[in-house]
């Protein structure tokens, strides 16, 4: 028996929120009379960090720190109306509808602070660390916490905002497919190293070097824990998984995770991720999504692997043990290529 | 922000990249900010749907087909409701509007199923019966009481086989089992610049066909939902759901309530992947806490989230590729096959937003694609995690990798060399920008030491594009292909299939089915119908026979009057 190694790559784009638009999210942004927000929102956080993600956007269009935002979701008493958490579109969507209600409480706020300080509303700016002040002269500042409480007390001001983001629906000409799909593409591009043991047909990923384009990295550890989660996903998609695996037949379905086998810790591979940021025009602060598409470029990669370490190409996911085994008999033994 | 390894960085910013598009002198954004909600996950406290266990908790079980299709001629349920614990036990009859498609709240499709199946089952695990009672035990035995009375069926598994003259019938209301496109076509196409025409000037033809494996969403939580009676006649339902507002949508919608009387309440989700759309839950559990008067819990245990649950769907994919010597690819040409499986679900959906994608980051003049959303008697597919995306995508870069071989280049040089640029213009017929697949390649076969050419190492995405790559095709070869009669044209449907976007040069089109860039288009060649068969608008004459009456329910597109008509 040997163990052939091989390498393959995979370059995809992917389409960020729901196609040809028709999506929107709404937010409601408010402050407490202490000058603590609250983003009301029905977005769902998954694990991906929804909550969290939102949380910096609005602290950073309201000009405050983040711990003095907390975001509420979702309780459709409370929180506006919104597509749900699918297709990439969380960060892209709802960011953007966080951003537009952020200014229009931000503005109050300002202005409630012009008031007191006897300043125009357009010289002030936030610090990020909870004061406003005039531009080019910190000392005339006053705390948002005051501004909050001038505002709700005092000048009978609500500080709050309303923000939606809708892409208006694309339709389709039936005839060509001419469509609007989506404005705005991630990118990925994968080589993964894989070993093929000839004897077994076993294949194991030993090594993923990646490259990811985000738009922006909004949250770098949330970005990392998404690609690195997704990868792992892509990889297992390869290689392990399926509910049918001698498709179309429906004689095996597995119903737990004896039967359906995914890898382990053990198994997983070191992957070696670099994240590239070209900000989207529309995203929020230019972000895209990405969820879905850190999956994508490995499927292909690990297949366009096994045929560069032993020659065989599978068309049918996953590569299974038997199909490789099966493919290398057909070929007369392994041709590795290593041409990569 | 490098994490070093003895193997090298495992993750680096490329901030030198597109540098100048960008402002990092951000308060916020771009901070490893830790989550606002992870001392509640990692202490075990942060609230899930299935934290919400009030007293006298009913527990709703189904009982399930064991059949891959097959009639029903009768459901007992006597024996079910006479053991121990059971409250009460349902059917379809018991669910106001029983029947349902998700995206009938984007007006798309026709509603095609049930809550609770009455007449036919069309896979392995289709509820017939949901039974409540006072524990999950009591409830899980007395599903097992339920007794039907079978009448199987002829089933079909596989999409090519489903679409052959005299396949079993999945589906009813869809003709040959295939969802139909804009109430005209049986599949949605593609067509850009004329494949044909120019796979005959090529050098090479590569073909392909590959296999998308369904898998499971595999959420550490599983879907479910807890209703109970609230206040002032409204019902509180806690749910796993990926989308709040589809799920009350579809709520409201199945039990003939208005919204205002149903409050959700979600947000904290173990893991979906796309697998927590359905919006079955929801329903289920407040018609049983209407019945019954009581909290009800429908929740599913791990065998039917990865049987029951709706999976990743298998697809098919044909390509056909025309490529010159030099590695270019001047012509491709996709046939794709979805499987829906029993129903509808999001697949239609899905497939719009595939063929919108093809044919994937490369600008290539001459596309074609015919893909159809076919019905088998398996479990209803719906989202996963790169929805309509993720199988062409596993199919076109192994293509890519065939092409390579085939003209004797670098797979990663061959990429670089199709790739789109700011400017090009793409086969859906909108201009790219915002590009970064040439950099994303780059930067990996750096990392990876593959040494790349020095044309190929200084291409970037900002330059090469546009000009004569922005250029619609002079000629678009169109069809009348899978043509159907009787449907009426919804959602994501031009009205009368004319352009809404002006095509440079185009003349004034009486006619849908031609899309004509310049005034000199070569001539169409002679296998072309005269004119097609009906110019006149869509057939409407027998919606009402196709679309059950919705009795007011919640539509998003209506709301906001993006309905075009």
């Amino acid at each position: 028996m040997t163990v052939h190694k091989g390498r393959g790559f995979a370059a995809i784009n992917y389409p960020i929120g729901m196609n040809l638009g028709g999506d929107p999210s709404q937010a409601l942004v408010h402050s407490n009379p202490d000058g603590k927000f609250t983003v009301a929102l029905s977005a769902i956080d998954l694990g991906q960090g929804m909550k969290s993600v939102t949380r910096q956007i609005a602290a950073e269009t309201l000009g405050v720190p983040v711990e003095d935002v907390y975001v509420d979701t979702a309780d459709s008493d409370t929180g506006p109306h919104d597509m749900g958490s699918f297709a990439s579109r969380g960060t892209h969507r709802m960011g953007n509808a966080v951003i537009r209600a952020s200014e229009e409480a931000r503005q109050v706020m300002l202005e409630a602070a012009a008031e007191e300080l006897e300043v125009d509303a357009g010289d002030l700016v936030t610090d990020g660390k909870g004061n406003i002040h005039v531009r080019g002269a910190a000392s005339r500042s006053i705390t948002t916490m005051a501004a909050a409480q001038a505002a709700q007390f005092r000048q009978g001001r609500t500080i709050a905002g309303r923000g939606i983001f809708l892409i208006p629906l694309s339709e389709v000409d039936p005839e060509t497919g001419e469509m609007s799909p989506v404005t705005t593409f991630a990118h990925a591009a994968m080589l993964v190293t894989v070993e093929v043991d000839d004897e077994t047909g076993e294949v194991a990923v030993t090594d993923m070097q990646s490259a990811y384009e985000v738009g922006r990295a909004l949250n770098p550890k949330l970005v990392e824990q998404q690609l690195r989660g997704g990868a792992w996903m892509g990889m297992s998609h390869a290689a392990w998984e399926t509910t049918e695996p001698y498709y179309p037949t429906r004689d095996h379905r597995p119903e737990d995770f004896n039967t359906y086998i995914m890898p382990g810790p053990g198994d997983l591979a070191p992957h070696h991720i670099s994240i590239l940021e070209r900000p989207a025009a529309d995203g929020p602060y230019g972000g895209k999504g990405p969820g879905e598409m850190c999956a994508n470029p490995v499927l292909p990669a690990v297949v366009n692997a096994v045929y560069d370490a032993v020659g065989v190409r599978i068309d049918d996911l996953p590569v299974t043990p038997e199909k490789v085994l099966r493919g290398i008999q057909a070929i007369g033994g392994a041709k590795p290529r290593q041409a990569l | 922000m490098n994490d070093m390894t003895s193997e090298g960085p495992m993750v680096e910013f490329r901030k030198d990249l597109f540098a100048d598009e960008r402002d990092d002198n951000l308060n916020e954004v771009g901070k490893p900010t830790r989550r606002q909600d992870i001392l509640g996950h990692v202490t075990g406290r942060s609230p899930f749907f299935d934290d919400h266990l009030f007293n006298g908790l009913l527990h709703m079980r189904c009982a399930r087909s064991p059949h891959h299709h097959a009639r029903i001629r009768r459901i007992d349920t006597s024996a079910a409701e006479k053991m121990p614990g059971v409250v009460r036990v349902l059917t379809g009859r018991d669910v106001p509007v029983n029947l349902n498609t998700l995206l009938s709240l984007l007006d798309f499709g026709l509603d095609d199923e049930p809550l609770l199946s009455e007449t036919k089952v069309a896979y392995i695990g289709e509820p017939v019966a949901a039974v409540i009672a006072e524990t999950e035990a009591q409830a899980r035995a007395a599903a097992s009481a339920v007794h039907v009375e079978w009448e199987v069926l002829p089933h079909v598994l596989d999409v090519e086989e489903a679409i052959k003259p005299g396949a079993p019938a999945v589906l009813d209301i869809y003709p040959n089992n295939k969802f139909v496109y804009h109430g005209k076509y049986d599949h949605q196409k593609l067509r850009y610049g004329d494949v044909d025409a120019a796979f005959r000037g090529v050098d090479h033809v590569v073909e392909g066909r590959y296999q998308m494996s369904p898998i499971e969403q595999a959420p550490i939580e599983t879907c479910g939902a807890i209703a109970a009676p609230e206040q002032n006649d409204r019902y509180v339902c806690y749910t796993s759901t990926q989308a709040l507002f589809f799920s009350l949508g579809t709520a409201a919608k199945m039990l003939k309530i208005p919204s205002s009387r149903l409050h959700f309440i979600g947000g904290t989700v173990g893991g979906g992947f796309g697998g927590k759309v359905d919006s079955i839950h929801e329903p289920l559990a407040i018609l049983g806490t209407m019945l019954t008067g009581r909290p009800v819990k429908y929740a599913w245990d791990r065998a039917e989230e990865m049987q029951v649950g709706a999976p990743r769907g298998a697809e098919r994919w044909y390509i056909t590729d025309g490529v010159m010597a030099n590695g270019r690819i001047v012509a491709r040409k996709f046939i794709g096959y979805f499987d829906a499986g029993a129903y509808t679900r999001l697949s239609s959906y899905a497939i719009i937003k595939g063929v919108g994608h093809l044919p994937g980051p490369y600008t290539i003049p001459n596309v074609y694609a015919d893909v159809f959303c076919v019905y088998t008697n398996r479990t209803p597919a719906t989202a996963m995690r790169g929805f309509g995306i993720t199988g062409v995508d596993f199919a076109i870069e192994a293509h890519m990798d065939k092409i390579a071989e085939t003209v004797g280049m670098n797979p990663i040089e061959l990429r670089i060399l199709n790739a789109y640029r700011d400017g090009d213009m793409k086969a859906h017929r909108r201009e790219a920008k915002n590009c970064a697949l040439i950099e994303c390649a780059q930067v990996v076969a750096e990392k990876a030491g593959v040494t790349l050419s020095p044309e190929f190492k200084a291409a970037t995405s900002m330059t090469g594009g546009g000009g004569a790559r922005a250029a619609l095709p002079a000629f678009t070869a169109t069809d009348e292909d899978g043509r159907v009669e009787g449907f009426a044209a919804t959602s994501y449907a031009k009205k009368s299939g004319a352009s809404s976007a002006p095509v440079p040069g185009a003349a004034p089109a009486s006619r849908p089915a031609r899309v004509q860039a310049s005034a000199q288009s070569p001539a169409r060649p002679a296998a072309q119908p005269a004119s097609p068969p009906s110019a006149a608008p869509v057939h409407t004459a027998d919606p009402a026979d196709k679309k059950p009456a919705r009795s007011g329910a919640m539509r998003f597109s209506s709301l906001s009057g993006f309905r075009r008509r």
